[in-house]
């Protein structure tokens, strides 16, 4: 058992009948971590964070949290504590009680856990807010209290389910960042289930991305989007072209492209097919002579300083050491 | 102009209505009337002076039947009916929640005691009883007989109580170390208390105005259904109206006790602002 470790995934699978929703898993997660377990619905990230909740039970495998092997434990022995998607705050508490919930059943005396309860309202700013009821809060409100609830119990290793994706697109900036901070100040490990790229890209130290039950890829975030592993990676990330030639399929960052004249003796050939302004950047889409579409972001300057036109002929040229090879 | 004014299909609709409330507190407005009828008066209009002559007559020995052990009777069953209708139903709603072998067909067996036909119930359990040397009492095959019919609404309100129930209300309960128990008891059961008033309230008054699955169960002391449904062949003064008076009041008073209630706790629970 590795000391350096938070959790370790050791060959861990989840069967429900004779479907598997995580095939032979393994995944270490070092001390501190921001770990995103990234990919789309139905590709197992979330029976993943359940199994190291203990509110799924594992099929075959092992989960190892701070060296000790939780697999047959419960949720409570684990020293993980999770926020769910919904939030799922009790609806007969006010914020004060729910978030007192957990020291409430470790036998902790009315007074004390409510002065707890208070220092982590106070910590995620939800001080004034400690006698109201769920129902009475917004989205974002709701969230700060889960989270507060979450952390009393001191965990280990917070795990936290689409934390962000019931929020509006503002309330979602300003939370990522406070869950970042959250992170850096308790300095445990954060499991956090995502289907954004973005939202995995902005917060993660190590980017984990999965499909159909299997890990595909996992590593830093640059690493992970500067050199996908897999076209399925390559798209899943956004923001690439994946060309495939006679030596096999590669990918290369859309921003990283330029659009050159249709006499160029390099590059991929076709006709301009869309033209989308996106404020600091212009999206160009190029139809390819072989039936594809391929995109160059170009900046704002460089594209008005000789705009392009609508159905006028082009090529798509990039350095070759920006193309990386992918499986395909 | 008043754009908004009012089509026909509004008063053709609203007549309706009119009818019907007609149809459903007529009957109970001619009792509650007549039951105040004067010492003189018979069990029909007109009302022959206006006294409370047949309540004071209704706590008098009677020359048939007596109410005092009946209404006795009733309550208690209806007490004991609503206790065990709400233990069952609400652990079989949380048995329910997930599927067992055979849940479908145990399902269909316990609804199927709604569309048997009641009397039918009756005769089956109180033939059961002798089938095996019992005596039928109300406090035993009336007992059993009236759950079989509490039974199936308590669990559809179950049903539809958990529909709305998130789960991870009591995911969120265990892994903030809640046991099983205190999940149920501190999470689950404080959430879904409106519907276990709501089963509470069903059991009670389904028992109390039961008449026909108690009719071959009950053994040799009737109920009050049982009682007045005797008294009806016999008592010719309006000392019955007066007895269907009360019940009825007794009734909304426990509707209304009940209602109360759980606006106090809605209240209560708002007020901790």
């Amino acid at each position: 058992m590795h000391p350096a470790l938070d959790v370790e995934l050791i060959s861990v699978t989840k069967r429900y009948g004779s479907t598997a929703a995580v095939e032979n898993i393994s995944l270490r997660i070092p001390r501190g971590t921001y770990c995103c377990l990234l990919g789309p619905s139905g590709c197992g990230k979330t029976s993943t964070l359940r199994m190291i909740a203990g509110h799924e039970t594992i099929s075959e495998g092992d989960i190892i949290i701070n060296g000790v092997n939780v697999s047959d434990l419960p949720p409570v022995k684990r020293g993980t504590a999770m926020m769910f998607q919904s939030y799922a705050l009790f609806p007969h508490l006010n914020c004060i009680d729910n978030v007192a919930f957990g020291l409430k059943m470790r036998g902790v005396g009315k007074a004390e856990r409510r002065a707890r309860a208070g220092e982590l309202l106070s910590m995620v700013q939800m001080e004034k807010y400690a006698e109201r009821l769920p129902a009475q809060l917004s989205g974002g409100q709701q969230q700060r209290v889960a989270l507060a609830r979450a952390l009393i119990t001191r965990p280990k290793v917070l795990l936290l389910d689409e934390p962000l994706s019931a929020l509006d697109p503002f309330l979602r900036g300003a939370m990522r960042e406070e869950l970042k901070r959250l992170q850096r100040e308790l300095g445990i490990s954060f499991i956090h289930v995502t289907h954004s790229q973005e939202e995995a890209l902005a917060l993660a130290d190590l980017v984990v991305v999965m499909d159909h039950g299997v890990i595909v890829q996992s590593g830093a975030p640059r690493e992970v989007f500067d050199t996908p592993a897999t076209a399925f990676i390559a798209r899943f990330m956004g923001g690439h072209n994946v060309i495939t030639n006679g030596h096999g399929a590669f990918a290369v960052r859309a921003d990283r492209c330029r659009i050159a004249p249709p006499t160029a003796n390099e590059g991929l050939p076709g006709s301009i097919c869309s033209i989308e302004y996106l404020g600091a950047v212009v999206k160009v889409g190029i139809a390819t002579e072989a039936g594809g579409q391929i995109v160059a972001l170009l900046p704002d300057d460089q594209f008005f300083a000789a705009p392009l036109m609508m159905g006028a002929p082009a090529r798509l040229v990039w350095a070759p050491q920006d193309a990386h090879p992918v499986a395909a | 102009m008043n754009r908004d004014r009012r089509g026909p299909s509004f008063y053709i609709l609203a007549g309706l209505f009119a009818a019907f409330v007609l149809f459903l507190y007529g009957p109970i407005a001619t009792i509650v009337i007549l039951s105040f009828q004067g010492p003189r008066g018979g069990l029909t209009f007109p009302m022959n002076g206006f006294s409370f002559h047949w309540f004071h007559a209704l706590f008098q020995a009677q020359m048939v039947g007596n109410f005092g052990d009946a209404i006795t009777r009733s309550l208690i069953l209806a007490v004991m009916v609503m206790a065990a209708n709400v233990v069952i139903s609400v652990a079989a709603g949380m048995a329910f929640r997930r599927r067992f072998t055979g849940s479908t067909v145990l399902f269909y067996l316990v609804i199927a005691s709604l569309i048997v036909p009641s009397i039918l119930v009756s005769l089956g359990i109180g033939l059961f009883f002798s089938q095996v040397g019992l005596d039928p009492a109300w406090y035993s095959s009336a007992f059993g007989a009236q759950l079989t019919w509490t039974m199936p609404f308590g669990l559809l309100i179950m049903f539809a109580v958990f529909n709305r129930f998130n789960k991870s209300w009591e995911e969120a309960a265990r892994d903030l170390g809640a046991s099983p128990w205190r999940s149920f008891r501190e999470v689950v059961l404080p959430i879904i208390l409106p519907g276990v008033i709501g089963i509470a309230l069903f059991g009670f008054s389904l028992s109390y105005d039961e008449y026909p699955r108690t009719m071959m169960t009950a053994g040799d002391s009737n109920t009050l259904p049982l009682e007045i449904f005797a008294m009806t062949a016999n008592v010719t003064t309006p000392v019955i109206y007066a007895l269907g008076t009360l019940t009825t009041a007794f009734s909304a008073v426990v509707i209304m006790v009940a209602m109360t209630t759980m606006s106090i706790i809605r209240r209560r629970r708002l007020a901790k602002l």
